[in-house]
């Protein structure tokens, strides 16, 4: 019985552990957004707002190749933030050529928070 | 009083009859020798064949690539050149950006390139020193010799000069076939300029 409980209590905080590590922050999320962080190799400083702009609801544009990167807002670009597959592929490749390193869970979660709220 | 006997006559025309069809065989044999050699040239000058690129398509490589930039025909690069991209690595500083892939991806995306580059060498102009940086070392279509005789007499002005265009990368600014591997000339249409003619 007591074994049992021990099992539902390290359950219980399994499940609840890893809810407070993505307690999703849009405020945060929108900090970050516009953070510029300085290049290594010289380059100008970046942020989110780089390639995507300020305004979500806007279309972006890549910074090197010029392509037309659509609204990141789900208000107006009903397809994002529906295939996660591709969420977590963006968010790896854009923090490293961003940030210069991967963004770690609590942030990942901050920006699409953000982003939902678009 | 005739200096030329009628046999020395028919020898003469004999053997020049026979010289002439040795040297007829010579030169045939030169001709399948050139003929080759037409052929090698045509193959490794993709931009002086001036065809259509065998289409290639695969809804990887188009989504994957093509939402960055133009997928660019996998017939203008060579396989060992596709190879040098897309190893992981490579793939973390593409020509300045992350382009990471999952292994699952990278696998397919690399199977699709190698299956349809081009069959040739890639000889690529030995300066380099317009590409600082560790991306310098990737290949790149616009370094290749073929690619700057093509468009040695572009002005500036039309392409890295013009927000239209703004890089030579940018193939489909002014070939509008070009996402289809078709560089004709007569589908050349450069932004603010128009039609270029050779």
């Amino acid at each position: 019985m007591k074994r049992h409980l021990a099992t539902v209590l390290l359950s219980a905080s399994t499940l609840i552990l890893p809810a407070t590590l993505w307690a999703a922050d849009p405020a945060a999320g929108a900090a970050g957004w516009t953070k510029e962080y300085p290049q290594a190799d010289g380059s100008a400083p970046r942020s989110c707002v780089t390639c995507h702009g300020r305004d979500l609801t806007q279309p972006g544009r890549q910074a090197n190749t010029g392509k037309v990167i659509e609204p990141m807002a789900p208000s107006v670009n009903p397809q994002r933030l529906t295939d996660s597959a591709k969420i977590e592929k963006w968010l790896t490749r854009n923090c490293r050529w961003t940030l210069g390193r991967e963004c770690t869970a609590n942030e990942k979660a901050d920006f699409i928070a953000y982003i939902k709220t678009q | 009083m005739n200096p030329f006997p009628l046999k020395s006559v028919l020898t003469l025309l004999l053997t020049g009859a026979l010289a002439m069809g040795t040297a007829h065989l010579a030169f045939a044999d030169d001709d399948d020798d050139d003929d080759d050699d037409e052929r090698g040239r045509e193959k490794s000058s993709l931009f002086e064949s001036r065809q259509a690129l065998a289409p290639a398509v695969n809804a990887t490589y188009s989504q994957e690539c093509g939402s960055c930039h133009m997928a660019y025909p996998p017939g203008l690069l060579p396989p060992q050149a596709w190879a040098q991209i897309m190893t992981p690595e490579a793939l973390a500083n593409h020509y300045g950006d992350d382009a990471s892939l999952s292994e699952e991806l990278r696998t397919e995306i690399s199977t699709f390139l190698g299956a349809n580059a081009a069959n040739v060498m890639l000889q690529m102009v030995p300066s380099g020193a317009s590409n600082a940086g560790a991306a310098s070392s990737l290949p790149r279509i616009t370094e290749s010799v073929d690619f700057k005789r093509e468009h040695d007499e572009i002005p500036a002005r039309l392409v890295t000069g013009n927000p239209e265009v703004g890089s030579f990368s940018q193939c489909n600014a002014c070939h509008r076939k070009a996402a289809e591997g078709n560089y004709d000339e007569r589908w050349i249409d450069i932004p603010g300029h128009g039609p270029w003619k050779d």
